[in-house]
């Protein structure tokens, strides 16, 4: 608490950014961990909690008639724009947000604090909750001094990762190239391989003058060497920081906007990350070819478009499971640095880069395309996108298993993972088909298949939403389904009882009577997909559901036996 | 005329059809004389294309030695590939093509010549007529009455036989008021907002010319529809300069010295050839396989058709606002009062109106609004975006009012009965159909083509229960309230389902509609099972109670 000076501030004003409409009114609080402001005008207490980390700027703007402006922009995209009557009460609130949104030391991250009073043992159960080892066998293979990401049961090929060889313009290495030789004879289906680098080319050839650069294909036997251009870190970040600057602009026209979307050039990187991503899929999927990936230091591109080929490839990734285990192994043991990129801590605003965001984006957009394939919805992205900012759990700190071992995040703080777990039922998609509708995801990549993700960008925009949830109405639906099962069986069961076989039709309405006739054909409840491979994760809950006469036993059978052989 | 003197080559063998996202076929192809039919004729699995000469928007032919291919481009903005082998039979089979894709006489249209094969349960002719949405009028109110001063369409040829007027003016000054009127498009009633009792009338601009012509009918017609103390928004859908041009070729707008108690506002809607340039354009960029983001968005962005989207939301919004929000009541109109005037009147109802959310109101919105109030439908939709015609009078007007409609449900995706195939289903019609329903220019020319008595009507079919099923929204939940959409860029999309219907697999698209209609399906089952049940058991209970009650 040292950093608060002020704790509390009354008769603040919090604009609106879109509408007109009065702003509210309110008073403003400052705990360790939040900034809360809680609007006294409007009719229903209404409160906004903003993380200390979830801040990324605060700017004070000049001093208009209402008072002193402080803007405040979020890592989740959320802008709040307060206004406060005393000169002294606003710098006092802007030097406490300053210290608070990016702390030094890493012990003072919320992660070290959050308490949500578990017991010793879940908390530990929890960071067991999504173990590799078992991926890689899941995958049927042994770890090795390779970092296989992913290998293709049917096919054998396998999808590698590197950094840049230090190649120079002429250096060599034998073991290096011995080594890839062993990669692509390890895949007897195809003579060659791929070796990717996901750099622009020119970035590649200017980082030969620094002694590093690319395989040369004269030195590599069988390898078939390709450049997909996806830009650096320091693009992207400035890319990010254009599409804010167009989301944010006020009433533009529509042309202003898909103007600004171009010069942004955001969708263009997302379409990038995702043709690589496709090429990768394909060359293992069509090719039978490994593909070795790299691009400079193998933690940024390289996680995107591996763990996008991943997703495309294998409908295990695309479960609530899956997806944990793809985070888990594609970036946050593979060394993305995740405090550096996310700015965690204070250090080098030129580090971070949005390149995490880029890949939450690239799954949206394979979800626009493919709505019934996942077995998660926007929601559970957009959560996940949260909490690599929110620094509440111990999973995306630090950048690199060392440091993390170092600062022991895995007693002294909690896992996300079985957080989410328990939510499943309003993370969930309920439109999933279950683990054996889609095998390969081969998306439409032509770039009128990228939307603008307003739910992202323009997320707490609430006006520009639709203003009825689709998704809110089918899950909905879905938790009443168990409910008037339960219902209609019980009910079934009352009736013998009073009077032995069931009345004739002609005492139910036509209609309610053809119902009750033909079994109505359910919808595949498939939050319950994932469930086998869940079974050392927190209880759901859903034992009663299953017992339920009307389930599916047949699509459910069919559905634990596509996973169990998957596990195989 | 005979058909067959334009079909030289009736029939050709070996032909091969290439379409987007489907395996090349080779079939046999015939033309009739409204249609052209490609038959793969295999035996294990025939597949076959019926195209509507009508729905032919461009054909292009090119020849890489004796095979020729024919490139036909149709008005619903789908693109086929025939390779034709024989030189003379593709010359042919083009030029027929050619002639009849571009009949001039409408009585050749195919419409005249459809024998439906369905039963006809309700004649769509009479569905809906403005005597029955005038009775509805009369049981909130007896301010307006139904006049028929344009019997045989002699006061506006434009106009229907029937109108609804305000009833302090009579039959003798709305004749004056027409002359007042471009077009004798005199204001009528289009809507009347039973919440508060305001309403919105439609006509074209008055012919106020250069000295400020004035006319009194006109004046009291428009005051007639204001509440004692209250004021008026006259909205211009053209630019204050635009309307200030008008006035040196008769035409003009209300001046606030002979209309004080009536506030013009002028919002900018797009017509003609700017629109159907627009269209062009947007089907262009989207028909574009290259791989390049910056080209695609500029393309998009240069095309303008969201922003004419926009702007007419913004339009529509604006009137229903100052309906519902001011309290006020609205005259809306912009030269002639049968494109952008049509467009903000309709969409204003669908914002404030929950009958026109229904799959019935819809229709008679269409009928009233667009058929009855005489939008130039056969002018418009003479061609779509493949055309090179460019002619003034062809517009995708009432396109982007469907697409408006389809901006609004994608935000409020529970309150509309019709799902967005029905939209479609109109686009398709409107542009080429087997039904008479959108031939003509405005009632007159129905009449005299005596298209109730010669041909069949869209709503005759559709209004079927087997088809309606196909055309419900299983999201819909009646919603009694306005609804007022953004109009964010953020907020509007490309309306995938016509502009990339033909570019992108719909599979899994499809799935997921699936996916949504046997949720919300299931559990409707489920819970009338459970009333079933429940039911069943009381009545057992009390049949109980009354045996052991007996004796």
């Amino acid at each position: 608490m040292e950093h608060i000076s002020t704790p509390k501030v009354e008769n603040v004003k919090l604009l609106d950014r879109y509408a007109s409409r009065k702003a509210a009114s309110g008073t403003l609080y400052l705990t360790a961990t939040h900034l809360i402001y809680v609007d006294a005008s409007a009719e229903v207490r209404k409160e906004t909690w903003i993380l200390h980390h979830h801040i990324s700027s605060v700017e004070k703007l000049p001093l208009t008639t209402a008072g002193y402006p402080l803007l405040i922009h979020c890592k989740n995209f959320h802008v709040a724009h307060f206004v406060i009557g005393q000169e002294r009460d606003c710098h006092d609130v802007f030097t406490s947000l300053l210290k608070l949104s990016q702390p030094v030391k890493p012990e003072e991250l919320y992660a070290f604090s959050y308490n949500p009073k578990m017991s010793k043992e879940s908390r530990e159960m929890g960071w067991k909750l999504i173990d590799l080892k078992l991926d890689y066998q899941r995958m049927g293979i042994p770890n090795d001094s390779w970092e296989i990401t992913d290998i293709n049961k049917d096919y054998e090929a396998a999808l590698c990762r590197c950094s840049q060889p230090l190649a120079g313009f002429s250096a060599r290495c034998l073991e290096d190239e011995q080594m890839l030789q062993a990669i692509r004879e390890a895949n007897p289906g195809c003579p060659f391989m791929y070796v990717v680098d996901t750099r622009p080319k020119l970035n590649a050839m200017a980082n030969r003058a620094a002694g590093k650069g690319y395989e040369n294909e004269d030195n590599y036997e069988n390898i078939r060497f390709k450049f997909i251009g996806i830009e650096n870190i320091h693009v992207m970040r400035s890319s990010l920081q254009k599409l804010l600057e167009v989301c944010e602009m006020k009433s533009p026209s529509m042309s202003d906007f898909l103007t600004g979307l171009e010069n942004s050039g955001w969708l263009r990187h997302i379409k990038a990350v995702m043709d690589a991503s496709v090429f990768l899929a394909k060359a293992v999927r069509e090719e039978r070819a490994s593909v070795l990936v790299h691009c400079s230091d193998g933690w940024d591109r390289t996680a995107q478009v591996c763990s996008l080929a991943s997703l495309l490839l294998d409908p295990f990734y695309r479960t609530f499971k899956g997806f944990m285990v793809l985070i888990e192994k594609e970036w946050i043991a593979m060394g993305h640095k995740f405090s550096h990129r996310c700015g965690h801590l204070d250090g080098d605003p030129k580090e971070v880069s949005p390149v995490f965001t880029q890949f939450v984006e690239c799954v949206w957009q394979l979800m626009q395309q493919f709505p019934c394939s996942f077995e998660f919805s926007e929601r559970f992205l957009l959560e996940i996108h949260d909490h690599v900012y929110s620094c509440q759990f111990g999973n995306f700190l630090g950048t690199c298993h060392k440091e993390r071992e170092e600062l022991r995040i895995f007693e002294k703080t909690h896992s996300l993972w079985p957080f989410l777990l328990q939510r499943k039922q309003e993370l969930r998609n309920p439109l999933y088909r279950g683990f054996a509708a889609y095998k390969e995801l081969q998306p439409n990549t032509l770039p009128f298949s990228f939307q603008f993700w307003c739910g992202m960008y323009n997320r707490f925009d609430k006006g520009m939403h639709p203003k009825q949830c689709v998704l809110d109405q089918l899950l909905s639906c879905l938790g009443h389904k168990v409910t008037l099962e339960d219902n209609a069986s019980e009910l079934e069961n009352k009736l013998p009882i009073l009077d032995g076989p069931l009345p004739s039709q002609g005492c139910t309405s036509p209609k309610a009577g053809a119902a009750a006739a033909k079994a109505p054909t359910p919808p595949q409840d498939c939050a319950e997909g994932a469930a086998p491979v869940l079974s050392n994760g927190p209880s759901l809950g859903h034992q009663k559901h299953k017992e339920s006469p009307a389930q599916p036993r047949d699509l459910r059978a069919s559905r634990e036996d596509g996973q169990a052989q998957h596990q195989g | 005329m005979e058909f067959a003197e334009l079909i030289k080559t009736p029939r050709a063998d070996n032909v091969v059809l290439h379409r987007p996202f489907h395996l090349a076929v080779e079939g046999t192809l015939c033309l009739t004389g409204h249609h052209l039919i490609f038959s793969s004729r295999r035996k294990d699995n025939t597949e076959e294309l019926w195209l509507l000469h009508s729905n032919i928007d461009s054909i292009e032919k090119r020849f890489v030695g004796s095979l020729g291919t024919i490139v036909i481009r149709c008005k619903d903005l789908r693109i086929i590939q025939l390779d034709i082998p024989g030189m003379e039979e593709c010359l042919n089979i083009a030029s027929s093509i050619e002639a009849l894709s571009t009949l001039d006489s409408v009585t050749l249209m195919y419409p005249f010549f459809y024998r439906p094969m369905f039963e006809v349960l309700e004649d769509g002719w009479s569905s809906f007529l403005l005597e029955q949405e005038f009775e509805l009028l009369s049981s909130v109110t007896n301010e307006w009455r139904l006049s028929c001063v344009n019997k045989e369409f002699s006061v506006c040829p434009s106009y229907p036989p029937l109108v609804i007027v305000p009833k302090s003016v009579d039959d003798e000054a709305l004749r004056k008021v027409a002359l007042f009127r471009q077009g004798s498009r005199f204001p009528v009633l289009s809507y009347y907002h039973k919440k508060n009792g305001m309403a919105m009338m439609r006509s074209s601009q008055p012919l106020t010319g250069t000295n400020g012509r004035r006319c009194k009918e006109d004046e009291k017609l428009v005051n007639a529809t204001l509440r004692s103390g209250r004021r008026g928004f006259v909205i211009d859908t053209r630019p204050l300069t635009v309307a200030q041009q008008a006035r040196a070729k008769g035409g003009g707008f209300e001046q606030e010295v002979h209309y004080p108690q009536w506030r013009r506002i002028h919002k900018y809607i797009e017509r003609f050839n700017i629109l159907q340039e627009s269209f062009i354009k947007l089907v262009e960029a989207c028909n574009d396989q290259s791989h390049n983001m910056d080209r695609w968005l500029s393309k998009l962005e240069a095309s303008n058709w969201l922003t004419h989207i926009k702007e007419l939301l913004t339009a529509a919004c604006l009137a229903a606002q100052c309906i519902d929000r001011e309290g006020a009541s609205v005259l809306v109109h912009g030269s002639e009062g049968t494109d952008s005037t049509l467009q903000v009147t309709s969409l204003a109802q669908i914002i404030l109106d929950p009958r026109c959310r229904t799959i019935r109101g819809f229709e008679a919105l269409v009928v009233r609004e667009w058929l009855q109030a005489g939008h130039p439908f056969q002018q418009r939709c003479a061609q779509s975006a493949y055309s090179n015609s460019k002619q003034k009078w062809e517009a995708p007007v009432f396109l982007l009012f469907l697409e408006c409609v389809w901006q609004i449900h994608r935000q409020f995706p529970c309150s509309f009965e019709f799902n967005e195939h029905f939209l479609i289903l109109l686009f398709e019609h409107a542009y080429a159909s087997q039904f008479g329903t959108f031939l003509g220019n405005n009632e007159s020319e129905r009449a005299k083509l005596k298209l109730p008595q010669k041909t069949m009507s869209l709503w005759s079919w559709v209004n079927r229960p087997e088809e309606l099923s196909r055309f419900q929204n299983p999201l819909y939940e009646a919603n009694s309230l306005v609804i007022w959409p953004s109009v964010a860029p953020q907020s509007l999309q490309l309306w995938e389902g016509v502009f990339l219907r033909w570019n992108r697999t719909s599979r899994f698209l499809e799935e997921a509609e699936e996916e949504r209609i046997n949720i919300i399906k299931y559990n409707k089952e489920l819970q009338a099972k459970v009333n079933a049940l429940r039911r069943q058991l009381a009545e057992l209970e009390t049949d109980g109670q009354v045996q052991e009650d007996g004796p």
